[in-house]
């Protein structure tokens, strides 16, 4: 009897794929999806399960399906992949350096002056005073600034 | 809410021009590519740019009309970052 397509395997294999690339090409761009990356740990446990079965059919059932060396093919493939994917979220995202010297509350912010996006330098004490807005209600500077430091190169 | 935003990185004026113009931001971008004041402020993170530059960790700093720091945020993640309530939050508290 011909043997059959295991297509559970390949199945399996393609889904820990979408798994991985999905959060960086679209989940990322949601702080609900971003933070802990739930969806795509269910991608993966729906390829965990296209895998197991992919592998019963293929070795319990061999005579019926291929895939006894594709199967542990890829399902190692796959379990590689989870793991680089769980090493990017969890280990790589938070190799940080301690900011142990970084302003407190309650300490004065230190001050400076940058260019902006036309090249005119602000300062900090500038920031805090010039007023914003054009109606007359806002005629004296900001309650605050908030300060956004960013890694660029977006 | 009478807060005026300032976002800073080591970006050159023109690229903060150019993600401002097709995002649409209208708030204030400072440039620090030297990472001077980021390293006043503590938050270097070497060689992880583009190119093995150095830049900014992320974080925000709430800064009261005194100059008086009211609000940190260091993540401790660079996935995970303040949300818009915990910021007006702590922008209320200076009223």
């Amino acid at each position: 009897m011909k043997r059959r397509l295991n297509w559970f395997l390949w199945a399996g294999f393609l889904v820990s794929v979408l798994a991985f690339v999905s959060y960086f090409l679209f989940f990322a761009q949601f702080p609900v999806t971003r933070d802990f990356p739930w969806v795509n740990f269910l991608l993966f446990g729906a390829a965990a399960v296209l895998l197991v079965v992919g592998l019963h059919r293929a070795f319990a059932r061999a005579s019926s399906y291929r895939g006894k060396v594709a199967g542990p093919i890829l399902a190692t493939l796959s379990t590689l992949i989870l793991g680089f994917f769980c090493f990017a979220m969890f280990v790589e995202s938070r190799q940080l350096p301690f900011a142990d010297h970084a302003p407190r509350v309650g300490q004065k912010a230190p001050p400076f002056s940058l260019p902006d996006t036309n090249g005119r330098s602000e300062s900090l004490s500038e920031l805090l005073s010039t007023p914003i807005g054009v109606s007359s209600a806002l005629q004296r500077g900001p309650k605050g600034v908030l300060l956004v430091f960013y890694r660029g190169y977006w | 809410m009478g807060i005026r935003p300032v976002a800073i990185s080591v970006d050159a004026p023109n690229v903060s021009k150019g993600l401002c113009q097709r995002r649409g931001y209208t708030f204030t971008f400072l440039s620090d590519p030297q990472a001077e004041t980021i390293r006043r402020y503590d938050l270097l993170h070497k060689g992880v740019g583009v190119k093995g530059h150095d830049i900014a960790r992320p974080a925000e700093f709430l800064v009261d009309s005194s100059g008086t720091v009211r609000w940190v945020n260091l993540t401790e993640d660079v996935r995970v970052r303040a949300r818009p309530e915990q910021m007006i939050e702590a922008a209320k508290a200076l009223q």
